[in-house]
């Protein structure tokens, strides 16, 4: 971002917003687990983030241009960290999502452990949300490559 | 804890880690995708044989699994009863067998489209075994969404005129999902709990309450969109038709015959039938049952395209459990019960044979089939288990299911229903014996080879293996069926035919 690339507004916006947006994300994913927030509207907010530097710097820029396949994948993987959770607590001896049985901390209150399964779960949503995004505007305004991923 | 306390959850958990996964891995290597799908459905399966086993060792007990280790009912547990592992182990046989069918379907196409098919394969078969084992109603309707969803997409990758029938599909199958989720929103209101059993103690002082007869009708519409009763069918004959041929076995082997199955949970196992709502409503849908036996024979009667032919028959032996329920009787509910397990791999084993037949020679209708039993052996053996037993012949199986629903019928004098099931059984004969009079009498048609056969036997060997193996089960569920009736279904016998 050293050149500046469009107007003094557009140069500004971007600096601004799009850094804001994803780290008011992660703020939102990280506090939700005892307050409003959470997995969901930190998916959209960081989705929200990456389509507004879409917008400010156009098509052809390479920042946070990700192909229609790889947010496709990238939608299952992150529900995939929310399974990984389920798989974590059943290798811990617990049952399905029964996060006092995570492997790991095992010394630590387990109210924080609690605390450390909700994050893991609401990290693959926020994942999940954020690539499902990116994929309904890929498909809305038809930027897929010539693989035939998009008719 | 063992592996086998988790068996109920593997059951899900499995397929669900390989739908999330297979895309990924088909990046990596186009068939990568789909073995993995393949073996996470193995293993399914065998946790399905492994809660059976379970179930029926501790002499039908229900076997309970807290999801987090929430207590019911505040939180969500699978509960497997001896019927659902009947449904179970069909559903995850089922989709096993036809994984390996679809793969030749495949053949042609880039990795992203054999990574989402067996994707939505995967999930398919998530919401349709979350849908059977679920003990909480509105965790239900997560996986009836996943169920429709997935099917929606497979149904749309069957080619052009897919489309249309998908969208359909979609527009009415919305509808039902809503009708279904207003039901559980006046279940919940009326009771404050969303757990079955605890529903089924906490709803008898509503019974007689108007909220609870609405509840009760959303309920029919819903389900009743979604296995595709009489009135509420209009979607499934083209989304059976154009389906995509790999997986049309499974759809409609299963996706419809789950939410009959759940139909039949909610009003036999929540709401009992002994009360004023229920009985007009079992009245209702046995009408319903009735004319979609009789219009869906008739439809069947008229058509040459025989995956059309298929759909509308799947509308008449829908109607035939609908009536089994209408009953409310003991042998109307094993009848209901068995005819749609049987069902489930009479209409597989039929698909499959047509998909088998389109794959070879790019041909659908019915009268241009002639000669095929020099061409294809297997399958016109399998053809011939799956007709017998569609028109209800012993020892196939579709003889014991007609039996108990006959005996329902006559335990509870509705002497009208032997005359339908009667009257239905010829039509059957007449439509389903034209397949093989054709194959066997007829003179050859001439008929152009898309696929050359690498095999003696007409198809590719994971063509012809699943169609021998559900043509074959047809047999043994017949042979077995006493053993079916009396160590599994009469275990899991809802209460009101105990008391």
């Amino acid at each position: 971002m050293k050149q500046p690339f469009g107007g003094i507004l557009l140069n500004l916006a971007f600096r601004i917003l799009v850094p804001f947006t994803l780290v008011y994300s992660v703020y939102i994913l990280i506090l939700g687990e005892s307050s409003p927030g959470g997995g969901f509207q930190a998916g959209v907010v960081m989705g929200f983030g990456i389509v507004l530097a879409r917008l400010v710097m156009g098509e052809d820029s390479t920042l946070f241009n990700m192909r229609l396949r790889t947010s496709l994948i990238g939608a299952g993987v992150g529900t995939f960290i929310y399974t990984v959770t389920g798989w974590l607590t059943l290798a811990g001896g617990g049952k399905f999502l029964d996060y006092g049985f995570l492997p790991f901390f095992r010394n630590g209150p387990l109210h924080e452990l609690h605390g450390l399964g909700i994050l893991l779960i609401e990290t693959g949503v926020t994942v999940c949300v954020m690539m499902t995004i990116l994929n309904i505007m890929d498909a809305v305004v038809r930027r897929s490559e010539d693989d035939g991923s998009a008719e | 804890m063992t592996l086998g306390e988790h068996a109920p959850v593997f059951v899900v958990l499995l397929p669900l880690t390989a739908a999330l996964l297979c895309l990924l891995a088909s990046r990596l290597h186009r068939e990568l995708g789909g073995w993995l799908v393949q073996l996470s459905l193995f293993g399914s399966f065998l946790a399905s044989l492994d809660i059976t086993r379970t179930v029926l060792r501790d002499g039908g007990q229900t076997l309970h699994y807290w999801m987090g280790d929430w207590s019911p009912p505040i939180g969500i547990e699978f509960a497997v009863d001896p019927l659902n592992c009947a449904v179970l182990c069909t559903i995850t046989f089922i989709a096993l067998v036809v994984s390996f069918y679809s793969v030749p379907f495949l053949s042609e196409e880039d990795w992203m489209h054999y990574g989402g098919y067996y994707t939505l394969y995967a999930l398919l078969t998530v919401g349709l075994c979350g849908m059977v084992i679920t003990g909480d109603i509105f965790n239900m309707y997560v996986y009836l969404e996943v169920m429709s969803l997935a099917g929606y997409g497979l149904i749309a990758l069957g080619g052009k005129k897919s489309m249309l029938a998908a969208f359909r599909y979609l527009l009415v199958g919305t509808i039902g999902a809503s009708a279904y989720l207003l039901g559980v929103g006046y279940v919940y209101a009326l009771t404050g709990s969303l757990h079955i059993p605890d529903i089924a103690v906490r709803i008898q002082p509503f019974i007689h309450t108007p909220l609870f007869a609405f509840a009760v009708a959303c309920f029919l519409v819903a389900f009743g969109i979604k296995m595709a009763l009489f009135p509420l069918h209009g979607w499934q004959p083209d989304a059976y038709t154009y389906a995509h041929p790999g997986a049309a076995g499974f759809i409609s082997g299963c996706m419809s015959k789950v939410p009959a199955y759940a139909m039949l949970r909610f009003f036999f196992f929540m709401f009992g039938i002994h009360n004023t709502v229920m009985q007009a409503l079992l009245d209702v849908l046995g009408i319903m049952g009735i004319c979609g036996i009789l219009i869906g024979s008739l439809m069947a009667l008229a058509q040459y395209d025989f995956r059309r032919m298929l759909a509308y028959s799947s509308v008449a032996q829908l109607g035939y459990i609908a009536v089994g329920m209408a009953m409310g009787n003991m042998y109307g509910f094993i009848g209901a019960v068995l005819h749609l397990i049987n069902h489930a791999f009479m209409k597989c084993c039929l698909f499959l044979i047509i998909g088998g037949i389109t794959y070879r020679f790019g041909e659908v209708n019915l009268y241009r089939i002639g000669g095929l039993n020099k061409k294809m052996t297997v399958s016109t053996v399998a053809v011939c288990f799956a007709v017998l037993s569609m028109v209800g012949i012993p020892p196939t199986c579709g003889f014991f299911s007609k039996w108990y629903l006959m005996l329902g019928a006559y335990e509870g004098h509705q002497y009208i229903y032997i005359g339908i099931l009667v009257i239905s059984s010829l039509l059957n004969a007449i439509y389903y014996f034209r397949i093989i009079e054709q194959m066997f009498v007829q003179r050859e048609a001439s008929l152009t080879e898309i696929h050359k056969p690498d095999s003696k036997f007409g198809l590719p060997m994971n063509m012809v293996l699943p169609i021998g193996i559900t043509g074959l089960s047809i047999m043994v569920l017949g042979i077995y069926s006493m053993d079916i009736v009396t160590r599994v279904i009469k275990l899991g016998l809802p209460e009101v035919f105990l008391r």
